[in-house]
């Protein structure tokens, strides 16, 4: 993992960007399985600019090439971790033994991809981020299981659609390995919710391939449910 | 819908290809009238040979094979629920029915989107045997079995199309189409581990994720999970990183990754199911 210290010299804030510039082009809450989000949480998330979008100018920089992406990776595990961690510490009522071990063993795999990207990124890795789930009735499992199932979804399609973002071929194999397992907790956390929509048309298109995402898009998607503000200037993105 | 948007990317990387539409009926015939004395682990080989012949130049050989590969393994995966669903008694439950038919549904979409793909260049349908010469000689008949070869082959797809994504760097939209196909694969294993263990049995303790190496109960398909419990990722042993309770235990570290399979690898596998 050498290569993400050389990659990252770039510190300095710079006046315009892709990913900038198309966070502001995009609507703002285009996730539309985050069913959890208000507007009211999108005002605790970001600070808003005269156009009502958030302003990703200030707050913690991701770096950028593949640093920003491993960034963008360790801010969603971040979330997961978190979330997960929550669920086992207060489980639901009506939490079965199985379903209870099946979310704690999604925690634990949330919880190795988090320690793996902090120690795997060293210096370049972006401090913890502040969660917020005020949103989400964790007593409630129906909600939990939405919020899982919102969770899940986007990271698989965060982590496809990052993919072709990746320039070093170690990393896109990484990111594969994780992607993979994402998409198996997807799966499980879906049929949880209903059994049988593991693979349903919300996720997966016509031509049998699961719907991916532009950081930008996902950032967009993920901010309701992150107090930090993120900087994410220089993160590629399409 | 995307898969014009394929095609334009293999013409771009293959700028002459409409001159060369003509002779594309006849290379597709010569594949045809061959493809079923072939090895599979020659088809690759064969095919730009053929192309070459027709087109007269070499193709952008990486998209080819990678896109021939996964079209192999598709082939056998449609064809493998396509017999299930029509074998009689073998899925009952209306549930399972319905599960196994989107999945189904998915592998033939998955065939269908690399055959438009690869266009002339597509190798044809192999003739399999999911019996693999006898070892499951009751694949068709016996639910169990068959959900067990199902387990080994979603978890084959998932680790066949990760390890290829690296070859397909140089193009943006086939790598993120062939990622969108890896993580539906991986929906599927997923499933299908959920339907074996609701049978109990050797599956009882059967996760959605694989635990270890070969998980699956049945020692036949060891090769499938080879390296799977790998808990080194970039040098980093994730069993010395802190978890909840002390350290990652060494089952959520092999969790927590799922490992690639090289090509020949997975073409060792396939070929277990593969008459000619």
């Amino acid at each position: 993992m050498k290569n993400l210290k050389m990659n990252n010299e770039d510190h300095q804030p710079r006046e315009d960007s892709l990913s900038h510039t198309n966070l502001k082009r995009r609507s703002f809450l285009k996730f539309t399985g985050a069913t959890l989000a208000t507007s009211a949480l999108l005002a605790t998330a970001c600070n808003k600019n005269k156009d009502g979008f958030p302003d990703m100018e200030d707050g913690v920089y991701m770096g950028k090439g593949d640093v920003a992406i491993l960034n963008y990776a360790y801010i969603l595990e971040q979330l997961e971790a978190a979330f997960y961690t929550k669920i086992a510490e207060s489980p639901y009522g009506e939490i079965s033994d199985l379903e209870n071990s099946l979310l704690v063993d999604i925690r634990d795999h949330e919880i190795a991809h988090r320690e793996f990207f902090k120690l795997a990124l060293g210096d370049n890795a972006i401090p913890d981020i502040e969660v917020d789930f005020s949103s989400i009735n964790f007593s409630n499992r129906d909600n939990v299981l939405a919020a899982a199932k919102a969770f899940e979804d986007l990271g698989v399609s965060a982590y496809n659609g990052a993919g072709q973002l990746i320039q070093q071929p170690e990393y896109l194999l990484l990111a594969g390995k994780i992607a993979s397992v994402e998409a198996r907790h997807a799966a499980l956390i879906r049929d949880l919710v209903r059994n049988g929509t593991f693979a349903d048309d919300e996720v997966v298109d016509a031509n049998g391939l699961e719907i991916s995402k532009s950081p930008s898009d996902v950032l967009t998607a993920a901010a309701p449910f992150i107090k930090t503000k993120i900087n994410a200037r220089d993160l590629p993105t399409y | 819908m995307n898969v014009f948007k394929v095609i334009k990317d293999i013409e771009n990387a293959d700028l002459e290809i409409y001159e060369r539409l003509n002779p594309r009926r006849m290379v597709i015939r010569t594949i045809s009238s061959f493809g079923s004395k072939i090895a599979l682990s020659s088809l690759p080989f064969v095919v730009s040979g053929l192309l070459r012949k027709a087109y007269g130049q070499e193709l952008p050989q990486k998209i080819v094979d990678v896109l021939n590969f996964a079209l192999t393994l598709e082939y056998l995966e449609a064809e493998f629920y396509t017999k299930a669903l029509a074998a009689n008694g073998l899925i009952t439950n209306t549930t399972a029915k319905d599960a196994i038919t989107v999945i189904r549904d998915h592998e033939n979409q998955h065939v269908d989107f690399l055959k438009s793909a690869l266009g002339a260049k597509a190798v044809a349908k192999p003739k399999f045997d999911f019996t693999a010469s006898g070892t499951f000689s009751d694949v068709f008949s016996n639910y169990d079995t068959f959900l067990a070869i199902a387990n080994a082959l979603e978890d084959t797809g998932v680790r066949a199309y990760k390890g290829q994504a690296g070859e397909l760097m140089e193009n943006d939209n086939i790598l993120r189409y062939a990622l969108n196909i890896h993580s539906v694969e991986a929906r599927h294993a997923a499933h299908i581990r959920q339907m074996r263990r609701a049978r109990g049995g050797v599956a009882a303790n059967l996760k959605p994720w694989i635990t270890g190496s070969n998980d699956t109960g049945i020692s036949a398909v060891d090769p499938i999970y080879a390296n799977e419990d790998n808990k080194i990722q970039a040098d980093i042993d994730i069993t010395t990183l802190n978890g909840i309770n002390g350290k990652i235990s060494t089952g959520a570290a092999t969790e927590s990754f799922d490992e690639p399979l090289s090509k020949d690898a997975v073409l060792e596998i396939a070929q277990l199911f593969i008459v000619s």
